[in-house]
C-alpha cells in the first residue's frame, strides 16, 4: 500500500484521475462496448457507491456493518414508488430516496453505539434481514400505479421511468457515472474535513477520541447516515437500470455478505477501493461468466470466490496489525 | 487547583481507589506509586471513562464528575496515554487540529491554523506538520500527543507515562516541554511516570498512591524521602531506590 500511496501523492492528482476515469467511462465505454457490457459498467458504478458506503463505515470509522443492503433496498423501493406516484424529477427522487435511507441508516446505527466488532456485524445483518422481510411482504418491487399500487400479474408491471434527459440505456449509464462521481467527490471532501478527522480518531481509539473532545456517538451516527444516504441513492440508480422486473435478490442477506466480502476485497481504506470492489463484483464476474470455462458456475460460486478473497485480505491485514503490535 | 474529595472506585469487589482526598496545587504535580496503585484509574476518572462509586473532583469551581466524557475535553481536560495514541492515518497537523476543533469554543480556520502551528512549534514538530503520523518514529508520536495536550485552552493536562520508552536525550527534551506547559497555557499538569528523575525535574509537588490509597503528598523531595513511600516501593521499584540512594 505504501507504494500505491507514493504513486498517488496529491489530493488534486487523485481528483483529476477520478474525473478522467469518469469521463473515459462516460464516452469510451459506450463507444467500445456492446449494450450488455454498458449495462455491466452501470452496475460497476452503482456497486462502487455501495461498496464505498461499506468502506466508509468499516475502513474509516471501524464499524462493521452487514446491513448496507437495507438502505440500498429502501432507496430502490422509495425511488420506484415515487417514480410511479409522483412526477418529481428523477434526481429529486434520488435525493429523497437517500434521505429516507439515511433515516433508516441511523436506526441501524443506533445499536452500534452499544456494540462493536462481530456483534455489530450480527446485529446489522439481522436488521438487514428484517428489512428484507418487510420489502417482500409489501410486494416489493411492484409496478402498479400510485404509492402502493400492486399488480398481481407479472406482465402487468409497468416500466419505471428514468430521467427524461437520460431515458436510453447509454444516456442513463452516463447519468449513473455522473451521480457516482459527484457522490465520491462529496465523500472525499467530507473525509478531509472535521468529520473525516473525527472518524479517523474514532477508528483508531474511541477512548482517545473522547479524550480529544469528540462526541463519538454523534459522529458514528453521522457516518451511518452518510453511508446509508450513499446506499439509498445507489439503490435508486439501480432501480432505474432494471425498469421492469426488479427483484429482491440484490437486497437479501446473501447479497449483504457478498457486499462486505467484495468491499473488503476491493479495499476499505480508500474510495478507490470502492471502485475496485465494483469492478470485481460486476465486470470481473461478468468476464468470468462470459469468457472463462464454467460460465454460469462463476456466478453460482461468486460468494465462495469472494469469501476466499475476503479471507486472504483479512489474513494479510491481521498479519500487518500484529507486526504493528496493535492486534491484541 | 484540583480538589479531590473522598474518591472511591470499585471494580466488582476490587477497590482501585479508596477514599482518596487530596488537593493538587497549580503548576506541575507528580503522581507516583507502584504498578497497580491506581494512578491510571485516577486519570480515567478525571477523563470520565470510569465512574467512581463516590467522591467529588472540583476544578475552578466546576464539579468535573458531572460532565460527560467528551465534554471534559471542552472544559479543558487533556490527556496523553501510556501507549501513545497519535492518529496514524492523519497528518501531524490534522492530529493537533482535531483536538482544537472539538474543544475550542469559537474561532474560524485562521484561529485554528494559528493555534495548531503554535502547539507544533512548542513541541518542535513544525517541520513535519504535513507528514503522516504512521511514517514517524516513537519520539515524534509522543511529542504529537504533547501538542494535542496543549493546543487551545487546556486547564488540566494529564500525562500518563509520557517518558515510557524514550531514551535519555529525548526524555530531556520531553522534560523541558512539560516544564513549559503551565507558563504557556496556565494549566495544571499531573504527571504519572516511573522515571523518578523526570518527576523530580518537573514536579515541585507530588502525591503518592499505593493500593488505591493516598500514601503521602507534598513537596516532591519530602515525599520521596518519606519512610512510608520508601516502604511501598521496597522490592517493587529498584529504580526509585537507586535514584534516592
Amino acid at each position: 500500500m505504501a507504494g500505491l500511496k507514493a504513486l498517488l501523492p496529491r489530493r488534486e492528482f487523485q481528483v483529476g484521475a477520478a474525473a478522467a476515469i469518469a469521463l473515459a467511462a462516460m464516452f469510451l465505454v459506450p463507444a467500445l462496448f456492446t449494450g450488455f457490457w454498458v449495462a455491466r459498467f452501470s452496475q460497476t458504478a452503482i456497486f462502487a457507491i455501495l461498496a464505498s458506503s461499506v468502506g466508509l463505515l468499516y475502513g474509516r470509522v471501524g464499524l462493521v456493518s452487514l446491513g448496507q443492503v437495507a438502505p440500498y433496498g429502501i432507496g430502490a423501493w422509495v425511488t420506484l414508488r415515487l417514480a410511479f406516484a409522483t412526477s418529481l424529477p428523477f434526481p429529486i427522487l434520488l435525493i429523497i430516496a437517500g434521505l429516507v435511507a439515511a433515516a433508516i441508516g441511523v436506526m441501524i446505527g443506533l445499536p452500534a453505539l452499544r456494540v462493536s466488532g462481530l456483534y455489530l456485524a450480527l446485529v446489522t445483518l439481522m436488521l438487514a434481514a428484517s428489512v428484507e422481510i418487510v420489502l417482500s411482504q409489501i410486494k416489493f418491487p411492484n409496478g402498479g400505479g400510485g404509492f402502493s399500487g400492486v399488480v398481481t400479474q407479472l406482465s402487468d408491471i409497468a416500466p419505471m421511468r428514468r430521467p427524461g434527459f437520460a431515458s436510453s440505456d447509454v444516456a442513463y449509464y452516463r447519468f449513473i457515472v455522473v451521480a457516482a462521481f459527484i457522490i465520491m467527490m462529496a465523500v472525499a471532501f467530507v473525509l478531509t474535513r472535521k468529520p473525516g478527522r473525527a472518524w479517523a480518531s474514532i477508528r483508531q481509539s474511541e477512548v482517545s477520541a473522547l479524550a480529544a473532545g469528540i462526541d463519538v456517538t454523534r459522529y458514528k451516527l453521522y457516518a451511518f447516515a452518510i453511508a446509508a444516504f450513499m446506499a439509498g441513492v445507489a439503490g435508486g440508480l439501480f432501480a432505474g437500470t432494471i425498469p421492469k422486473g426488479l427483484s429482491l435478490d440484490p437486497f437479501t442477506r446473501q447479497a449483504a455478505i457478498f457486499l462486505i466480502a467484495a468491499a473488503v476485497m476491493g479495499g476499505i481504506r480508500s474510495l478507490w477501493g470502492g471502485l475496485f470492489a465494483g469492478v470485481l463484483a460486476t465486470l470481473f464476474l461478468a468476464f468470468l461468466t462470459q469468457n472463462v470455462w464454467g460460465h454460469q458456475l462463476w456466478t453460482d460460486f461468486s460468494l465462495s470466490l469472494f469469501g476466499f478473497g475476503l479471507l486472504m485480505n483479512l489474513v494479510q491485514n491481521t498479519k500487518a496489525d500484529e507486526k504493528k503490535g496493535i492486534a491484541s | 487547583m484540583i480538589d479531590v474529595d473522598g474518591l472511591t472506585v470499585r471494580f466488582g469487589g476490587v477497590v482501585s481507589l479508596s477514599d482518596v482526598t487530596v488537593t493538587f496545587p497549580e503548576g506541575i504535580c507528580g503522581l507516583i506509586g507502584p504498578n497497580g496503585a491506581g494512578k491510571t484509574t485516577f486519570f480515567n476518572v478525571l477523563s470520565g471513562f470510569v465512574t467512581p462509586a463516590s467522591g467529588s473532583i472540583r476544578a475552578d469551581g466546576v464539579e468535573l464528575l458531572t460532565l460527560p466524557d467528551f465534554k471534559r475535553a471542552r472544559w479543558g481536560v487533556r490527556r496523553t496515554f501510556q501507549t501513545e495514541q497519535a492518529i496514524e492515518s492523519l497528518s501531524v497537523f490534522d492530529n493537533v487540529a482535531t483536538v482544537y476543533e472539538h474543544t475550542a469554543k469559537s474561532g474560524g480556520s485562521a484561529a485554528r491554523q494559528t493555534a495548531v502551528s503554535e502547539a507544533l512549534d512548542f513541541v518542535g514538530l513544525a517541520d513535519v506538520a504535513n507528514d503522516l503520523v504512521r511514517t514517524l518514529p516513537a519520539k515524534e508520536r509522543r511529542f504529537i500527543e504533547m501538542a494535542r495536550a496543549v493546543v487551545g485552552q487546556p486547564r488540566l493536562v494529564l500525562l500518563d507515562e509520557p517518558g515510557a520508552g524514550l531514551p535519555d536525550e529525548e526524555t530531556a527534551q520531553l522534560s523541558a516541554i512539560i516544564r513549559a506547559i503551565p507558563e504557556r497555557t496556565g494549566a495544571t499538569v499531573i504527571l504519572v511516570d516511573h522515571d523518578m528523575e523526570l518527576v523530580q525535574a518537573c514536579c515541585e509537588w507530588s502525591a503518592v498512591l499505593d493500593f488505591g490509597r493516598l500514601l503521602a503528598s507534598g513537596p516532591t523531595t519530602e515525599v520521596l524521602a518519606d519512610e512510608k513511600v520508601l516502604a511501598a516501593y521496597l522490592g517493587g521499584d529498584e529504580a526509585l531506590e537507586d535514584t534516592l540512594s
